[in-house]
């Protein structure tokens, strides 16, 4: 089973390498020399103000945490999903119990306005 | 052998970006270090044959729940320094967490140590072994307890994460967006045909 | 720079004779140990990949400009090489002696190293396809996990080349895609369980095999809804129109990559269509039966277009590949909220629902699950 992921191994090097290499190749033929207005922030024609990182509304944080719930789920229907015909008819109900008490989670969501984006 | 070299250099590589999370300054690059420490576990993971927990190690620490504390570390603008004033007062604190962790590691290493001599490979699988449908086997019928629990854990996830973050803001103008979307050409345009007029 | 370039060029043909020699030396060849000569051999069918899929993102750029330009009435670019077939490496070119500007108030090490991220989880998740009949660099027995693992990795070259950048329409523009590439993620896992469950399988090829036996065959019909879901949260996914408002030109100039330039903005683009090509491969391999032909069975087994081909493939990757086009002529762009309303109360829901009809199915055995022994317990 090992041998089966060199080649995993290998692409995601060459894909890194791909980058890295481009990224020399631009630094090293890229012309142009430093100039400050040049190397500052894109703004509207105005000097930056201030430092641009902010605080982010937590409703962003809210969707990353149901993101990582839901996703959880998900892993755990992979491998439901692939042993179906071993499993039978008590599987089939054991997952049934399991995203029924989840839509719940997911109702509750709804109601509350959590998934709303205002 | 070439196993052995796989494994330790891995294991290297996870050492150093555990080592790479505690003490690098910058936050973001902590998390960039955990990221890479995630991975390295689970090529560790790999190596001892386990293949569905160790890409869903990636799928879901990687994917998903490092991803939450890059936003979180970096939409809450931590100032470093601030952080840093509280190190003396939260030091006995961390020490003895750690104290305690390590002793529990030790017990496991220590106490597990008493059946095996050392380290052996997993036994090799027939060819057409299914890691993912092994446990899918005993998942969902064996253990459906345990799994039937998972799911009110994460409910109870879903219902913390929204009472401790959901504000409703108070008069707060809402779009409909439904209804806007079901609107359809005959609500808003009216075509009238009308005999042409003269103009006076 | 030209003795320099000269320089490189002589060596790269250098080396290139070197190994043309060592390689006609037969005996050097077989002499070397068997993991090694594997090595080789896998590295040298993994670059292969990897400069046709270049090309193809080369070509993809080129038939974007072409095909919006046609639909709406314009020639497109026509002037380098025979109609403008030259037109990619021209860019290419211009963009490798572009300055790569890194903005003063950035951080530096994240700024180089986000444009990496997102081109390693685009490029990687094809040693698992199965490419044809014949071809697959990794036959593992979880590809579609792998897959959706490296996928979701997508995500960090957003946020880290919006944060590091400084800026405040980067930082904008990752973390409108951040929060949209999460919502359309949990929508296209749901919808991969729904494909999970009819082939039974986690392997590529497998999920293929089972869609065997002619077009009403294959997933599409028994798993629409999850077809069309999961084709539009893979256009969502990739930023692409309608969904783009990650880099809304008109709202927040370019969102992330605003202040990437020359080589460094060049690999965001490369991924960007690499991961289109991804997508139109994988909605093909799942939903439209990837090799297999629609003739099967039809015509007799030694023509050509009755036979499971790369051809095949290939075609209904381009279709996908020309949906992605069609729609950014036709579509315009979509208000974020209304996105994510879409993502998590629309698809969401249907994806679920789907799951629970399909299990339906298995339980009364009808479909392409009938095979499945519900008796069992």
């Amino acid at each position: 089973m090992l041998q089966n992921y060199l080649p995993v191994l290998i692409f995601l090097g060459i894909a890194g390498g791909l980058g890295i290499v481009l990224l020399a190749l631009g630094f090293l033929f890229g012309s142009g020399g430093k100039d400050a207005e040049k190397l500052s922030p894109y703004e509207c024609g105005f000097e930056a103000f201030e430092d641009s990182r902010m605080k982010f509304d937590v409703r962003y944080y809210l969707v990353a945490i149901l993101f990582i719930i839901f996703d959880l789920e998900i892993a755990f229907l992979f491998p439901w999903a692939v042993s179906l015909d071993s499993i039978g008819g008590f599987g089939l109900l054991a997952m049934g119990l399991f995203l029924g008490v989840l839509v719940v989670g997911f109702i509750y969501e709804w109601k509350k306005g959590a998934l709303e984006w205002d | 052998m070439f196993l052995n070299l796989l494994f330790y250099t891995f294991g290297a590589v996870l050492v150093g970006a555990a080592l790479g999370v505690v003490f690098s300054r910058n936050p973001v690059h902590a998390i960039m270090f955990l990221v890479l420490a995630f991975f390295n576990s689970a090529v560790l993971w790999l190596l001892l044959e386990a293949e569905f927990l160790a890409i869903a190690l990636v799928l879901v620490y990687v994917g998903a729940v490092m991803v939450l504390f890059l936003f979180v570390v970096m939409m809450l603008d931590v100032n470093v320094e601030q952080v840093r004033e509280g190190f003396a007062r939260y030091m006995p604190v961390g020490l003895l967490v750690a104290f305690i962790m390590v002793v529990e590691l030790g017990q496991v290493i220590w106490v597990r140590s008493w059946g095996i001599s050392t380290l052996t490979t997993a036994p090799p699988l027939p060819e057409d072994y299914s890691n993912t449908k092994a446990l899918g086997k005993v998942l969902y019928t064996e253990h459906v307890y345990a799994f039937e629990l998972a799911s009110v854990i994460l409910l109870l996830a879903i219902v913390a994460a929204i009472t401790l973050t959901m504000r409703k803001r108070p008069n707060l103008k809402q779009q409909d967006i439904a209804a806007q979307v079901a609107v359809r050409r005959e609500d808003r345009v009216r075509l009238v045909s009308m005999p042409a007029e003269k103009k006076e | 720079m030209k003795r320099v370039l000269t320089l490189l060029v002589v060596s790269l043909l250098a080396s290139g004779v070197a190994l043309a020699q060592t390689g006609a030396d037969a005996g050097f060849w077989a002499g070397l140990p068997d993991p090694l000569r594997l090595t080789i051999l896998t590295t040298a069918q993994v670059v292969g990949v990897t400069v046709v899929l270049i090309l193809c993102v080369a070509y993809m750029t080129l038939a974007e400009r072409k095909i919006i330009g046609y639909i709406q009435n314009r020639i497109g670019p026509n002037r380098v090489g025979f109609k403008g077939l030259l037109q990619p490496f021209a860019d290419v070119f211009k963009l490798l002696f572009k300055e790569v500007v890194v903005p003063t108030n950035s951080s530096r090490f994240l700024f180089i190293i986000a444009p990496l991220l997102s081109i390693i989880p685009t490029f990687a998740p094809w040693t698992v396809m199965p490419i044809s009949d014949s071809f697959v660099l990794a036959d593992i027995d979880a590809g579609l996990l792998y897959v959706l693992a490296l996928t979701s990795m997508g995500v960090y070259g957003v946020i880290l080349a919006g944060w590091a950048t400084n800026s405040k329409y980067a930082l904008l523009g990752a973390m409108r895609s951040a929060a949209q590439i999460v919502a359309y993620e949990i929508a296209m896992g749901f919808a991969l369980v729904g494909v999970l469950m009819a082939a039974g399988s986690l392997n590529l090829g497998d999920i293929i095999l089972a869609q065997q036996g002619g077009v009403l065959n294959w997933f599409w019909l028994w798993l629409a809804p999850l077809f069309v879901i999961y084709f539009i949260s893979g256009v969502a996914e990739t930023n692409r129109a309608p969904f783009d408002v990650a880099e809304g030109e008109s709202e927040i100039v370019a969102g992330f990559h605003v202040e990437y330039s020359g080589v460094a903005f060049a690999v965001f683009f490369l991924a960007e269509y690499a991961n289109m090509i991804l997508i139109a491969a994988l909605t093909a391999i799942f939903f439209l039966g990837g090799w297999l032909s629609p003739f099967e069975g039809l015509l007799g087994a030694d023509s050509f277009l009755g036979q499971p081909s790369f051809f095949w493939f290939a075609l209904k990757t381009s279709f996908f590949l020309f949906c992605f086009l069609w729609f950014r002529a036709t579509f315009p762009r979509y208000r974020y909220d209304q996105i994510m309303r879409l993502g998590w109360k629309v698809f969401i829901p249907i994806t679920i629902v789907w799951i629970a009809v399909e299990g339906v199915f298995v339980w009364n055995k009808v479909g392409p699950w009938s095979h499945l022994a519900t008796a069992g317990s």
